[in-house]
C-alpha cells in the first residue's frame, strides 16, 4: 500500500474513531428501533427450527457434497468414510 | 509493511470502528431532570389515561413487549414493587408496544400483572421517549421530571428501582 | 508447509480482529443492552438418511440449561447407525454396518452486548475418531441492528482401518468463521458468513479405491486442503403470517473444487398451532483436480471419490411444526417433522454395474420434539 493510501486509511479510521461530530461526517442512526422488532422476533423468522435437526441435515450434506462451511451451523465430527 | 500486517491493521480499524458505532447512542430527547413528555394512551381495561394527571405521585413507566424475553422476566418484580409502594403515592404504568393488543392482554393476564397497562400500538409514545432498548423503565418524580432512565433489564435491576422509588417517595 | 503458513496468517489476522473486538466489548459502556441468553431447552430427534445404498439413522438428544443467569450449558448426544451398501462398497467389497457416537458440550456466556461460546465435540466410530474444540464470539453493534460474530474451530482426527491394525494416521483441521447479520427493515434481515477451512494430514478413506487404467488402486489424496466459503442469506416476513428465505453459497478450495449452492424457501402459519416450511435446494460442483472416473495416466494424486466429482444435487424439502403446549413466557413444546428428497446426478462417475452415469435419489427424514422453558 502506498504512503498516500496508508495516510488516507489512517485518516478515515481516525474520523470514525474520533467521533463524527467534530468532522461533520453524517452519522447513520439505526433505522429500525428496538420497539419495531416484533416481526423479526417471531419464531417464523428464525433460520433454524431445531438445533439437532439442523446439525443432522448439515452433516448429511457435508458427507455427500464437496462444499462445506459458512452455514453458521455448529457441527463437528465426521462420518467421512 | 508486509501484506499480512496491512490487512490485519485494516481489519483492526474496521473492528474498532464497529465497536465505536456500538458506543452509547444518546438517549435522545430525555435529558436528566427534564420534564417527562406528556402522553395519553388507552388502558387495557378501556378508559384513557394521561401521564400529567399523575402529577404529585412518583410514576414509573415501563415499556415492554410480549416478544421480549427480559421484559417478561422483569414483570413479576415490577408487580411486587407496585404492590409494595402503591399506597405511598407510587403508580406503575406498563406501556405495551405489541402490534396485537389482544396478545398483550393475554400475556399480561398470564403473568398476573396488577398495575395499569397502557397500549402503544402505533409506537407514538415509544418514539416520543426515543427508546433505544427493550425494556425501558423511566422513573418520574412528583413534579413530573424524569429522574432515572433504565435501558434494558438484568437480574438485580429491581433492587435499584426499589432504592430509587423509596428515595423519591420521601 | 503451505497449509500451515496459510493457517498461521489467518490465525494472526483473526487474533488481531478478536483482540479489537474484545477491546470494543470492554470499552463500550453506557447502554445496558444485553444480548439474550439462549432459552433453556430440550430436544429429542429421530433422524434417518437413506440413499445410494446407504442408510444412516438414530436418535439424538440435546439439553440446554441456564446457570446463574449468565451462563448457558448445552449437552448433546447423537447416534448414527450406518448400514453401508453404497456403490463403492458393493462393487469393491461387501456391505457393512457400524455405529457412530457423537457427544458435544458447550457453554455460552453473555456479557452486555456480547456472547461467548466455547464447545467441545467428539465423534467416535470403530475406525475414526474426530475431536473438535471451538470458540465463538458474537457482538451486537449499531443499536442492535448488526451482529458481528467470529469463530474458530480446531479439530484433530485419528484414522484407523478395520482389520488392519498396522494402519494408523491423523488429520488436523482449522476453521475460521466470520459472520455479519444485519437487520434491513422491520421485516427483513440478511446475513453474510465467510469461512476458511484448512485441513492437514490423511484426508481420504483407507477403504476407497481409485481406478487407473481400469484397475483398482488405493486412492491417493493430497495431505493438505485449504477452502474458502461465502454464504449470503436473506429472510423476510411477507406480512400475512408467512415468510420467505433465499441463500447462496460459493465454495472454492485448493483441490480446485468450486461449488455453488442455492436455496429458496417459504414458510407459513396455519391456524394457531401449525407452522409449515417448504424449500428448494440446488447444489452444483466441479471436479477436484485429481479426480478421475478412470484415470488414463499415472498421477501423483488420484481419487474416485464421488464427493469430489462434478455433480448436481437438486432437492425439495418440507417441514411441519405443531405447537403441542404453549404458555407464553413459561414454556412451549413443539412436535416437528421434516422430509427432504434429494436427487444426485453425477456427471463423471460410471455405475460399474450398468455402464451408464451414476444417479441416485436420497431421502432425509426427521421427527423431533423441541421444548423451550
Amino acid at each position: 500500500m502506498s504512503t498516500p493510501a496508508r495516510a488516507g486509511l489512517a485518516l478515515a479510521a481516525a474520523m470514525l474513531l474520533g467521533g463524527c461530530s467534530s468532522f461533520s461526517v453524517p452519522t447513520v442512526e439505526p433505522w429500525v428501533k428496538p420497539y419495531e422488532r416484533e416481526r423479526l422476533a417471531d419464531p417464523i423468522m428464525r433460520f433454524s427450527r431445531g438445533a439437532l435437526a439442523e446439525r443432522h441435515a448439515e452433516h448429511v450434506r457435508d458427507v455427500r457434497e464437496g462444499s462445506r462451511g459458512a452455514t453458521g451451523v455448529q457441527g463437528g465430527g465426521c462420518g467421512c468414510n | 509493511m508486509t501484506p499480512r500486517s496491512r490487512s490485519g491493521r485494516a481489519l483492526c480499524a474496521l473492528a474498532i470502528a464497529a465497536a465505536t458505532l456500538a458506543s452509547p447512542l444518546a438517549g435522545g430527547a430525555i435529558a436528566p431532570q427534564s420534564a417527562a413528555p406528556d402522553f395519553t394512551l388507552r388502558t387495557m381495561s378501556g378508559p384513557n389515561l394521561r401521564l400529567a394527571e399523575q402529577r404529585g405521585r412518583v410514576v414509573m413507566v415501563n415499556f415492554w413487549a410480549t416478544w421480549c424475553g427480559p421484559c417478561r422476566q422483569e414483570m413479576p418484580h415490577l408487580d411486587r414493587l407496585y404492590q409494595k409502594y402503591k399506597s405511598s403515592g407510587f403508580v406503575l404504568l406498563g406501556v405495551n408496544v405489541d402490534d396485537d393488543a389482544r396478545k398483550a392482554a393475554d400475556v399480561a393476564a398470564k403473568l398476573g400483572v396488577t398495575f395499569p397497562m397502557l397500549l402503544d400500538t402505533d409506537k407514538a409514545v415509544s418514539k416520543l421517549y426515543d427508546l433505544s432498548t427493550m425494556p425501558s423503565t423511566v422513573i418520574i418524580d412528583r413534579d413530573g421530571k424524569v429522574r432515572y432512565f433504565h435501558r434494558g433489564y438484568l437480574a438485580g435491576y429491581e433492587d435499584n428501582y426499589d432504592k430509587q422509588i423509596r428515595e423519591l417517595l420521601r | 508447509m503451505a497449509a500451515t503458513r496459510a493457517a498461521l496468517t489467518l490465525w494472526r489476522r483473526l487474533a488481531a480482529l478478536l483482540g479489537s473486538l474484545l477491546g470494543g466489548v470492554l470499552a463500550v459502556g453506557g447502554a445496558a443492552r444485553a444480548a439474550d441468553l439462549p432459552e433453556d431447552s430440550a430436544e429429542a430427534l429421530l433422524h434417518v438418511y437413506t440413499g445410494g445404498g446407504v442408510t444412516a439413522w438414530g436418535p439424538a438428544f440435546l439439553v440446554r440449561k441456564s446457570v446463574a443467569d449468565r451462563f448457558s450449558i448445552t449437552g448433546s448426544y447423537y447416534l448414527d447407525a450406518v448400514s453401508n451398501a453404497s456403490i463403492d462398497v458393493v462393487t469393491t467389497a461387501s456391505k457393512y454396518k457400524e455405529s457412530r457416537h457423537e457427544y458435544a458440550l458447550s457453554a455460552d456466556y453473555v456479557y452486555r452486548d456480547s456472547q461467548i461460546t466455547i464447545g467441545v465435540n467428539t465423534s467416535r466410530e470403530p475406525d475414526y475418531t474426530a475431536d473438535r474444540a471451538r470458540i465463538d464470539i458474537s457482538q451486537e453493534v449499531f443499536g442492535g441492528m448488526t451482529t458481528v460474530s467470529l469463530g474458530f474451530t480446531r479439530g484433530a482426527d485419528k484414522v484407523r482401518k478395520k482389520d488392519s491394525p498396522e494402519f494408523s494416521d491423523e488429520a488436523r483441521h482449522w476453521q475460521y468463521r466470520l459472520g455479519v447479520s444485519q437487520i434491513l427493515t422491520p421485516r427483513w434481515i440478511m446475513s453474510a458468513n465467510v469461512e476458511a477451512i484448512a485441513d492437514d494430514g490423511y484426508l481420504g478413506s483407507p477403504y476407497r479405491a481409485a481406478l487407473v487404467f481400469g484397475a483398482a488402486v488405493p486412492e491417493r489424496n493430497p495431505r493438505t486442503r485449504s477452502a474458502r466459503s461465502l454464504m449470503l442469506r436473506v429472510k423476510g416476513d411477507l406480512g400475512s403470517r408467512d415468510a420467505m428465505h433465499a441463500s447462496y453459497r460459493y465454495y472454492r478450495d485448493t483441490w480446485e473444487i468450486k461449488g455453488h449452492t442455492l436455496e429458496l424457501g417459504y414458510s407459513r402459519y396455519f391456524g394457531d398451532a401449525w407452522l409449515a416450511d417448504t424449500y428448494l435446494r440446488y447444489h452444483t460442483q466441479s471436479a477436484a483436480l485429481f479426480y478421475s472416473d478412470n484415470a488414463t495416466s499415472e498421477t501423483v494424486y488420484v481419487s474416485r471419490n464421488r464427493q469430489l466429482s462434478p455433480f448436481d444435487n437438486a432437492s425439495l424439502g418440507a417441514k411441519v411444526a405443531w405447537t403441542w403446549r404453549k404458555v407464553p413466557g413459561k414454556y412451549e413444546v413443539k412436535v416437528n417433522g421434516a422430509y427432504e428428497y434429494m436427487h444426485f446426478k453425477f456427471k463423471d462417475f460410471t455405475d460399474l454395474r450398468t455402464g451408464s452415469r451414476y444417479a441416485h435419489g436420497a431421502s432425509i427424514l426427521q421427527l423431533f420434539v423441541t421444548g423451550t422453558f
